[in-house]
């Protein structure tokens, strides 16, 4: 009846399993309670599960992100403690329980963070940049968001039933094959990848579909703003990369459930064939990561020196470029697999090709602050941050891609260094300063620049602290995943890592303090004009929060920076003849019940419980049959009701005009988003 | 100025300290004991020096902009609209691309001169030795010796090192970062690895990917010996109570964490080329199920 899931699944074998399990049980009864005991369980319902606005599926997709962010960095500290101590000792974690943790912390960082913070962030933010009121398919957003959200919950659950894959976040076979890991962790591992990476897959056809189809009058091509650019481009290589990893793990899950042999040892299966198929994904994965970040590097650099965007040709086509030679390298990542070394030079050059349009970029950001007027809010912070930081990567990144030097430095803590020197100032920098910057945009009121400015400091010197010392560790020859050691002269710099991390809890704890206290102090820090930073591009027009339809008329694009030349010839603010009707696509709760559907058949496969997986699986396809039928899907915002909205707008930007003018006159000013707007 | 200063000699001596005193002078990728992981490390710090050309101006570029450009200094010359210049447009195109063709001549020499696959050349022929990873320990096969030890790995110091590489679990990496860069170990395949020490010496190898439970505990001594001293290691081997057999063998195989050095005086002849063999595809005739060779075993590269 329940497949393999016996009382054994309970995390009894450690404390610390127990720890974990309590606090997800203990955590999802708090929220579950917090949400009866203010009833909001309607308000929920209505206005954000079974919501297809794409600012609302944004929003939730960021709140999932920051949600597994806790959750990975739980792991790496774990991580970090047990290595700080286990010289000669056991440490605190077993091997077993070491190896899920960073298995979980790689999956649940790359898929169920990074992702989703930057699904979130193109979703909120990209339409309104060209000008749209919706992406192309707002059901197919709500239904990727909610497939997202079952891979994450597939990851969660394993804490509390079973275990989680000890593979890696990679699960190289034969390791991860059934004969040498019959567990469920791998399947966990499996399932959460194949649902959320039907969810990804999906979301960059319905982002590539936007840009080319929902662009307003005279956005063309060459006028969209960086951020646009960049989601394009990581939208089109999710579209070609996910599917490997879709099928690559399909393959392992066909080997571990029905015993077939494309990745065993024996019988034929060739481990090689997977290492190359996962990397076909993986590389392209990095890109899809960064390069949104670069956008929004791109947005904040212009944004806060005042200035237009240095080279935007030479930006673009050093996207597309990486974009392309994304898929020409994977090789790189397994050189010591015995290639010839022809082969292996040609994808070591290869990568180095990548360094050339990426350093071109660090080239142009620096250049738009030449003769700018630079401010600092947090955002720019996140941003040089990141400039000063990922140049150190980029450099340890071109040492890894000559062969030779990769045959000293893979698999040490060398390599652990440098793609978290790639990934934390590039990627995770770049979209907290998206979530700084365009939090006004989603929320109405803007963040608190002090915690924000702490958050940083303690961001950056923890990964200074933290990775620096992987770095000559690998010159110590210390392998990467290490439960234990015997060498006494890593323990120091070990320990130096460990208090890296804690130095960047007191970052992650004050972003949190930094909501909190600028959701106490909102009504202060209120963006009445929707544009709080004298913004460049066209997401700044609408109100803040926009209202469904973002943009009661569509814009008119003339040139670069659509909005920053509207504001410059007087036309930013002016109100149309008359408004009409809206189409708006209407609630729908397909999504959410796809992706409950989703978890259930992944949590039934996990655990063989086959009848289960069947009936899900059957709903699953009943669903989507029934949703196709469904004709009512849009409903119509009548002009009376724009207007009323727009010209509420109107009165309080012209009001918050006004405000600045005076305040800029006193020298007073009464709010700090306001201050924002004084010359 | 002055308190800067000592900050800078503070930082500086604090870095020497980390350096000698926790051991970084004498890490083995500074300080390698061998031609190919000291070739390895050279190219390492001739790479490095060349990005400097890149990075260096980028630093300086950064903290220059930051200080000249900031909104407070308002002497600054300020030109919102400069967005385009094509000779600036084409220096940053072209600098790192002429660094990258210098680098990638570089990295194109060096692959094809380093490649592990290569035969080492002194006076004296290499030493064959043949390595299988287990969980979670290395055995070290000696074809032309006739013995065989797990967890130690000796060899004359004047003599290349020539090792065939092969898994008979999941996938390992052979690394003894001293003497040369690391090569993976896969079940039914044979991978190469040649590698010479300067002068007698005890170092560390491991697997480096990772395997499992025991992972941690699996590495060995690779022990660089004179030539006489090696004699006397294989003499001392050849005097082991045990033996490899296709039983002791068996025996071997099954999963050990942190196994003791452990010598046999004989092993089963073909033992390792049975090892890749095993894993072999079973279905066709017998016919087409030739022996395998050394040389006929079924290589990682397929590009030889």
């Amino acid at each position: 009846m329940l497949g393999k899931l016996t009382l054994d699944a309970l995390p009894f074998y450690s404390w610390v399993a127990m720890g974990g399990a309590g606090l997800i049980v203990f955590g999802g009864f708090a929220v579950v309670a917090l949400i009866t005991w203010f009833g909001l369980w309607r308000y929920l319902w209505t206005e954000w599960l079974t919501s297809v606005d794409h600012k609302r599926v944004g929003i939730m997709y960021i709140v999932l992100a920051l949600v597994m962010l806790l959750r990975g960095f739980i792991d790496a500290i774990m991580m970090r403690a047990q290595q700080a101590f286990a010289l000669n000792s056991d440490g605190y974690l077993p091997p077993d329980h070491f190896d899920q943790i960073f298995s979980s912390h790689g999956t649940i960082m790359i898929f169920f963070m990074a992702m989703p913070f930057l699904s979130g962030l193109i979703n909120v933010i990209m339409p309104q940049q060209i000008g749209a009121r919706d992406v192309a398919f707002p059901f197919l957003n709500s239904l990727s968001l909610w497939l997202s959200a079952a891979g994450a919950a597939l990851v969660m659950i394993s804490l509390v039933l079973g275990t989680f894959s000890t593979a890696g976040w990679t699960g190289y076979p034969p390791y991860s094959g059934i004969a040498h890991n019959p567990s469920v962790g791998v399947d966990y591992w499996i399932w959460a990848i194949l649902v959320s990476g039907v969810g990804t897959t999906l979301t960059g056809i319905n982002f590539v579909v936007t840009i080319l189809k929902r662009r307003a009058p005279g956005m063309k091509l060459m006028r969209m703003p960086l951020f646009t650019w960049t989601a394009f481009c990581s939208s089109l290589l999710m579209i070609f990369a996910f599917p490997a990893l879709t099928v690559v793990v399909s393959m392992l899950a066909l080997d571990r459930i029905f015993g077939l042999h494309f990745f065993t040892n024996a019988d034929g299966g060739n481990m090689m064939n997977y290492i190359n198929l996962f990397w076909i994904w993986g590389h392209p994965e990095v890109y899809i990561l960064i390069l949104p970040a670069f956008g929004v590097f791109s947005e904040v650099v212009a944004t806060f020196s005042r200035k237009r965007l240095f080279g935007y040709t030479s930006l673009v086509i050093a996207t597309m470029a990486i974009g392309l030679l994304s898929f020409t390298v994977w090789l790189h990542h397994f050189f010591t697999m015995g290639s010839s070394a022809s082969v292996n030079a040609f994808f070591g050059i290869a990568t180095m090709v990548i360094a050339v349009p990426t350093g071109v970029k660090v080239f142009d950001w620096l250049l738009t602050m030449f003769r700018g007027r630079i401010e600092f809010p947090p955002p720019m912070l996140w941003t040089l941050g990141f400039i000063v930081t990922f140049v150190i990567g980029g450099v340890t990144g071109v040492l890894l891609a000559l062969p030779p030097v990769d045959y000293l430095m893979h698999n040490t803590t060398f390599l652990v260094a440098h793609f978290h020197n790639m990934i934390i100032p590039g990627v995770l920098f770049g979209f907290l300063a998206g979530y700084m910057y365009w939090f006004p945009k989603m929320f109405g009121f803007t963040l608190d620049a002090r915690w924000g400015a702490r958050s940083f400091w303690c961001w950056i010197i923890g990964f200074y602290l933290a990775f620096m010392p992987l770095y000559l560790l690998g010159f110590m020859g210390m392998p990467r995943r290490l439960e234990q050691y015997n060498v006494p002269e890593w323990q120091p710099y070990l320990i130096v890592a460990a208090l890296g991390a804690v130095v960047i809890l007191g970052g992650i704890a004050c972003l949190i303090i930094q909501l909190a206290v600028s959701i106490r102090t909102r009504h202060e820090r209120r963006d009445l004009t929707g544009d709080p930073w004298d913004g460049r591009t066209l997401e700044w027009m609408t109100a803040s929060p926009p209202a469904p339809y973002n943009f009661a008329v569509l814009p008119q694009v003339e040139s670069i920076d659509a909005f920053h030349e509207m504001k410059k010839q007087g036309k930013a603010d002016q109100r149309p003849q008359h408004y009409s009707d809206i189409e708006l696509p209407r609630s729908t709760a397909a999504g959410v019940l796809l992706g409950a559907l989703a978890f259930l058949l992944g949590f039934a496969v996990v655990w063989h419980i086959w009848w289960l997986a069947i009936a899900a699986l059957a709903a699953i396809v009943g669903t989507v049959i029934a949703r196709s039928f469904d004709d009512d899907c849009e409903f119509v915002l009548p002009a009376e009701e724009v207007e009323r909205t727009e010209t509420r707008h109107h009165q309080l930007r012209q009001a918050a005009a006004r405000w600045a003018a005076d305040s800029a006159r006193d020298q007073t000013a009464d709010s700090p988003a306001l201050q924002e707007q004084t010359p | 100025m002055k308190a800067r200063g000592y900050l800078r000699a503070a930082v500086a001596c604090g870095f020497a300290v980390m350096v000698a005193g926790c051991g970084l002078a004498e890490a083995p990728l500074i300080d390698p004991a061998g031609p190919q992981a000291l070739a390895e490390r050279n190219l390492l710090f001739t790479a490095l020096a060349l990005m400097m050309l890149v990075v260096i101006p980028v630093f300086a570029m950064t903290f220059f902009f930051i200080l000249r450009y900031r909104a407070s200094n308002r002497t600054a010359r300020y030109e919102p609209d400069w967005s385009y210049s094509g000779l600036v447009d084409t220096i940053i195109w072209i600098v790192p691309a002429l660094i990258v063709i210098s680098l990638g001549v570089l990295l194109w020499n060096a692959t094809h001169r380093l490649d592990p696959y290569k035969q080492l050349h002194t006076k004296e022929e290499a030493l064959e030795v043949q390595v299988v990873a287990q969980d979670w320990k290395w055995l070290f096969i000696y074809p032309e010796q006739g013995v065989a030890s797990v967890n130690e790995l000796a060899f004359p110091s004047d003599r290349p090192l020539s090792l065939r590489i092969t898994s008979d679990t999941v996938m390992n990496s052979f690394h003894i970062p001293a003497l040369a860069g690391q090569i993976y170990a896969m079940a039914g395949m044979q991978t190469r690895l040649n590698l010479l020490a300067d002068a007698p010496g005890t170092f560390t190898g491991r697997n480096v990917q990772y395997s499992g439970d025991g992972f941690s505990g699996q590495h060995f001594k690779a022990i660089a010996q004179t030539g006489e001293d090696f004699q006397d290691w294989v003499e001392q081997a050849r005097q082991a109570s045990d033996s490899l057999d296709a039983d002791s063998y068996k025996a071997l195989a099954k999963p050990s964490s942190n196994h003791p050095v452990t010598y046999y005086a004989d092993v089963k002849a073909n033992l390792f080329q049975d090892i890749i063999s095993k894993y072999a595809p079973r279905p066709g005739p017998p016919s087409a199920q030739a022996s395998v060779t050394p040389e006929s075993a079924v290589e990682s590269r397929n590009a030889r």
